[in-house]
């Protein structure tokens, strides 16, 4: 990577994954921008917090990147064992405290045990899967133990209630499985089985308000003033921002409050408003290569574990990003998942930085075996 | 096969792959879709979001104001302080509408409309919550408004009407537009809050002149209703004036000399027909209908047996009584026959098997035409009908104006009978008898007029001009041309009338309290009621011992000066029954001539009765309105009955049915009396 003489820069530095580092930084000051205009031009309350998070998360990555795979590996199943726990714990308090809670107060910061959840899953599935012989993996005994681990902290989330949550841990999961080898035959007619199995779901399984919001996503303008006012609001502020957009800080949809959580869920539709579709292909393009070089990761990695790891957590990335964008151009239903690095929030931000520190430690581990 | 751990290496690889290339994919789809939305769909898009944020709103135009002849207002608007809600960005609807209750102390009757409006309204039409706020009130609501988004303060104007009842039959009133003119006109004005049009009177025919053209504004807006800025306003250009014939000074003067009576007066100028005056009493504030009416306003209005709901000038039919007697002494002068000629009047004359009664049971003796006029002597045009046929007296009737419908900018008119023979074959297909033609000789019978009407009858007699009233004062006009009758006729029938006042007749309490005025007038009483002859033989009850309904009506018409009419009358009071002197209709029309010859001497002599009747009409109804209210507070104890749909349309409504119920007896009896005055 670094073509730099080792004279010039020390080694610990020159060994950083530079490229991509600049490329999350990019994304990272692109989404303070938009945060500085949601606020209608001002850092605070959202962009100046923001920045200061994004610096501390960044060098918790850097910090993580320094972790050996090996150390990764065998803290997975204790750490999996310690969320699942907190979980509950979550459960249990929500229970006394007789409504519904997703985090836990540590006096210090609030953590959110669901989200540390979509990493560790990943974790979590590529130990198990590195345990397994190869020679088991058609075998019914490599789908029971990775369908329970997934499903307990699914199911969990799930009762917080927290469908996108949920749906994300076990996509995560499920992703792992696929690149660990599970017959594809099991996919498809899991896929299929699902498509069966969705109506039943949202009839039975689902809060009225997230069966509200699938209903409104298949027909946003059955309730302009309702839960389709999101979806609708969205579509104007994209659709209206043109192939340039509008010019920074001057949106008037989320100025004008016309857009709701523009800054949190909704903030890429605020910045297309502004910077129009060019902002939106920059975006997409952005997440396209962290998300390649996370799979090129995969590819290069010599372990078992470091291969499903960094995949299944390009996988993880790929779903926030994924399903923040189709949500905001209304093609997905309104679930609650921001976009990472760019919406407002210290809980993405923080799961995305543990997972680009783990990728970056992977990428560290694969290089230093190459150069050995 | 067997999976190895190379196999599952390269099956990694593949599947990563495939992975990568789903996700690829689901970008391309998301590229794509982006594509549409701003590229494709772009215009569409960005109407709404332009709509989104611009809010076009229309601020009511200025209403032209009604004056009267000297340019005083009748009718103009005063500066108003609303209170609105947008339903659309009302967040915390309960919260809101409590604090709003509060500062703005809303009754329940309030809230229950406001409720029912909000149910009903969509969107960013605004639901009004209270208008005609003190500035207390207001400036408390704007300085909170930041609390509570989707509430609207904003100022305008509203209707006001100086005079305030004394000018509610005459101007009519203004309310906001029924549902049904809005769905007829799709006009947005009409659902703008403080946007008001005509609903009775002049205010309904003189709607295009009033109405003026709404100023409109663009400006932005927050989701949460806040206004950014201004983008773009056109004023609104004010409705015209229009000024009336009217003179402020007396219509105000009539409608507190009426006092309690249920009654009217009109006033003409003889020489160009423009009315001074046209007071129906009790009426309706215009000022509280204006500003939506209470159920319980509607309510105490609606069952007052005064019938403040109705206009009497023009929707009350009467028959004329012995008013019609000058007119029916013209009738005979045209026949000619002499005014001196006599007739014995023995306190009953035999028609048929019928005998039809003098007012005096012991008979006038011998009358000529003038003590005939002067005593209101029924023998003598008892005889005069007879003789001539009522056919003869029709066609004088219909030349002074009676039964003719004039061109007035009101939305009804009744105009009532003046009967003659091919008239009652027509309607009752029967031929005309003696008896009817001595019935209709004295006013009674077939004959029916309105207040209009027989002021329209005095000024035709006081100067023999073909006047036709006018209200509007559009351009100067000429005095009306004559109506080519002798014009030694004319000062009989002004001498016979001179002597009614100033010649020891019948009203004599209307002679004026000004030196080198003289008034000529007439007196009439109107039988509302039929009495049987074994009431007569025992004794015709009084109309201080009859119920309100049944008492006779009392009338008078009049000019003055005698000798050089300028100024003609008519004044009605129903079921007055002459039982109270201090307002009966001599007094009152003494007063009302007083008053256009000596404004302070009259004003005077008000002040004084007033003191007697509890001051004036609007601080007797405010008085009314305040016993109403705790009355009803009192009986409250379930909550208030639904208001409806347009509580100021409903009433008008009750007009009409009031109108129609108000059509006195038909063929009553043959009596007719004056009282001794």
């Amino acid at each position: 990577m670094s073509k730099l003489g080792p004279g010039l820069v020390p080694a610990p530095l020159a060994q950083l994954p530079w490229k991509v580092m600049l490329l999350v930084l990019a994304i990272g000051s692109f989404g303070l921008v938009v945060l500085y205009s949601a606020a209608g031009g001002s850092l605070y309350p959202w962009a100046f917090s923001q920045g200061i998070r994004f610096f501390v998360f960044f060098g918790m990555a850097i910090a993580l990147s320094r972790i050996p795979e090996g150390w990764w590996a065998l803290g997975t199943f204790p750490a999996y064992a310690l969320v699942l726990l907190m979980l509950l714990g979550v459960e249990a308090l929500g229970a006394v405290a007789g409504g519904s809670q997703r985090w836990l107060d540590l006096g210090i910061i609030r953590l959110q045990p669901s989200e540390l959840m979509k990493p560790i899953i990943v974790l979590t599935m590529a130990r198990f899967y590195e345990i397994l012989p190869a020679s088991e993996i058609r075998k019914f005994g490599a789908l029971w133990p990775a369908a329970v681990l997934i499903g307990l902290p699914a199911a969990l989330v799930m009762l917080q209630p927290d469908l996108g949550t949920a749906l994300m841990i076990t996509g995560s999961g499920v992703a792992v499985m696929f690149l660990a080898g599970i017959p594809l035959r099991l996919f498809i007619g899991g896929g299929l089985l699902l498509g069966a199995a969705i109506p039943i779901v949202v009839n039975f399984v689902l809060h009225d308000y997230q069966r509200n919001r699938v209903l409104v996503f298949l027909d946003p303008e059955s309730d302009p003033l309702g839960t389709g006012y999101h979806i609708s609001q969205s579509k104007i502020a994209i659709g209206s921002g043109g192939i340039f957009g509008k010019g920074f800080l001057n949106g008037t949809q989320s100025h004008l409050d016309y857009l709701p959580e523009g800054h949190t869920d909704f903030a890429l539709a605020t910045m297309m408003e502004e910077w129009g579709l060019m902002g939106g292909f920059f975006v997409i393009l952005a997440f396209s290569l962290l998300i390649g070089w996370a799979i090129g990761v995969s590819m290069r990695a010599k372990s078992r574990f470091g291969r499903l790891t960094a995949a299944g957590l390009s996988a993880t990335i790929f779903f926030y990003a994924a399903i923040n964008m189709l949500m905001v151009v209304g093609l997905a239903p309104v679930v609650g998942i921001p976009l990472p690095l760019i919406s407002f929030g210290g809980t993405a931000q923080m799961t995305f930085m543990i997972c680009f520190g783990i990728l970056m430690s992977i990428d560290r581990e694969s290089r230093r075996k190459q150069r050995w | 096969m067997k999976v190895t751990e190379a196999s599952q290496a390269y099956s990694f690889s593949r599947r990563a792959l495939l992975m990568g290339g789903g996700q690829a994919a689901i970008a391309l789809v998301l590229a794509g879709r982006m594509t549409w939305l701003s590229v494709f769909e772009n215009e569409r898009y960005k109407l709404l979001a332009e709509s989104n944020r611009v809010n076009l709103t229309l601020s009511p135009p200025r209403r032209g104001w009604i004056v009267d002849r000297s340019g005083q207002p009748l009718a103009n608007n005063r500066t108003d302080f609303r209170v609105d809600l947008i339903p659309d960005r009302l967040e915390k609807r309960e919260e809101t509408l409590a604090a709003l209750q509060q500062i703005l102390a809303l009754t329940p009757e309030d809230m229950a409309r406001i409720n029912t409006d909000l149910k009903r309204a969509a969107g960013f039409q605004p639901v009004q919550v209270k208008e005609s706020l003190d500035w207390e009130r207001y400036a408390t609501v704007l300085v909170r408004l930041p609390e509570f988004p989707g509430v609207q303060a904003t100022q305008g104007f509203t209707r006001n009407y100086p005079l305030g009842a004394g000018v509610g039959h005459l101007i009519g009133y203004v309310g906001a537009a029924s549902a049904e003119q809005y769905k007829e006109t799709k006009d947005p004005l009409m659902v703008t809050p403080g946007f008001k049009l005509g609903k009775d009177g002049l205010e309904k025919t003189l709607e295009e002149r009033l109405r003026g053209k709404p100023g409109a504004k663009r400006v932005e807006v927050t989701a949460r209703g806040k206004l950014v800025r201004e983008l773009a306003r056109r004023e609104d250009v004010p409705g015209h004036n229009v000024r009336l014939t009217i003179d402020a000074g007396l219509q105000e003067y009539c409608a507190r000399r009426l006092a309690d009576n249920s009654g009217s007066i009109v006033v003409l100028d003889c020489l160009t027909g423009d009315v001074l005056s046209m007071v129906s009493m009790p009426a309706y504030d215009p000022n509280s209908f204006s500003d939506g009416i209470t159920q319980s306003e509607w309510k105490m209005l609606a069952e007052n047996d005064h019938v403040p709901l109705m206009n009497k000038v023009l929707q009350g039919l009467y028959p004329p009584g012995s008013t019609v007697k000058p007119m029916h002494a013209l009738a005979v002068l045209r026949a000619g026959i002499s005014p001196n000629a006599t007739v014995h009047c023995g306190g009953a004359l035999q028609v048929g098997n019928r005998a039809f009664h003098c007012h005096s049971r012991r008979g006038h003796g011998a009358v000529n035409m003038e003590r005939a006029v002067a005593q209101s002597c029924d023998i003598y045009f008892y005889v005069m009908a007879r003789e001539l046929g009522y056919d003869h007296f029709a066609k004088t009737v219909r030349e002074m104006g009676l039964g003719a419908r004039y061109d007035l900018p009101y939305p009804s008119q009744r105009y009532g009978t003046v009967p003659d023979s091919a008239w009652k074959l027509k309607k009752y297909k029967q031929p005309w008898t003696i008896a009817d033609s001595v019935n209709a000789s004295i006013g009674q019978g077939y004959v029916l007029a309105n207040p209009l009407q027989l002021a329209v009858m005095a000024a035709r007699l006081a100067q023999g001009r073909a006047i036709v009233p006018r209200l509007l004062l559009d351009q100067p006009h000429e005095p009306a041309p004559s109506l080519g009758i002798d014009p030694q006729h004319i000062q009989t029938v002004r001498q016979c009338m001179w002597a009614v006042i100033n010649g020891g007749g019948t009203g004599g309490r209307a002679r004026l309290p000004i030196p080198g005025v003289e008034i000529a007038g007439k007196t009439g009483t109107a039988q509302v009621r039929a009495i049987t002859a074994a009431e007569r033989r025992s004794g015709v009850l009084g109309n201080a011992s009859l119920p309100f309904k049944l008492r006779d009506h009392a009338l008078f018409v009049c000019f003055a000066p005698w000798d050089n009419p300028r100024y003609a009358a008519s004044i009605v009071l129903e079921h007055h029954g002459h039982v109270n002197p201090l307002t009966d209709v001599a007094p009152t029309a003494r007063d009302v001539m007083t008053f256009l010859f000596d404004r302070q001497k009259a004003i005077t002599t008000l002040h004084e009765l007033e003191k007697g009747w509890g001051g004036t009409y609007a601080e007797r109804m405010a008085r009314d309105a305040r016993a109403f209210e705790a009355a009803r507070a009192a009986a409250r104890a379930a909550p208030p009955p639904p208001v409806p749909e347009d509580a100021a349309e409903a009433a008008s409504d009750v007009v009409s049915e009031a109108a129609n119920a108000s059509v006195p007896v038909g063929d009553v009896a043959t009596r007719n009396e004056e009282r001794a005055e």
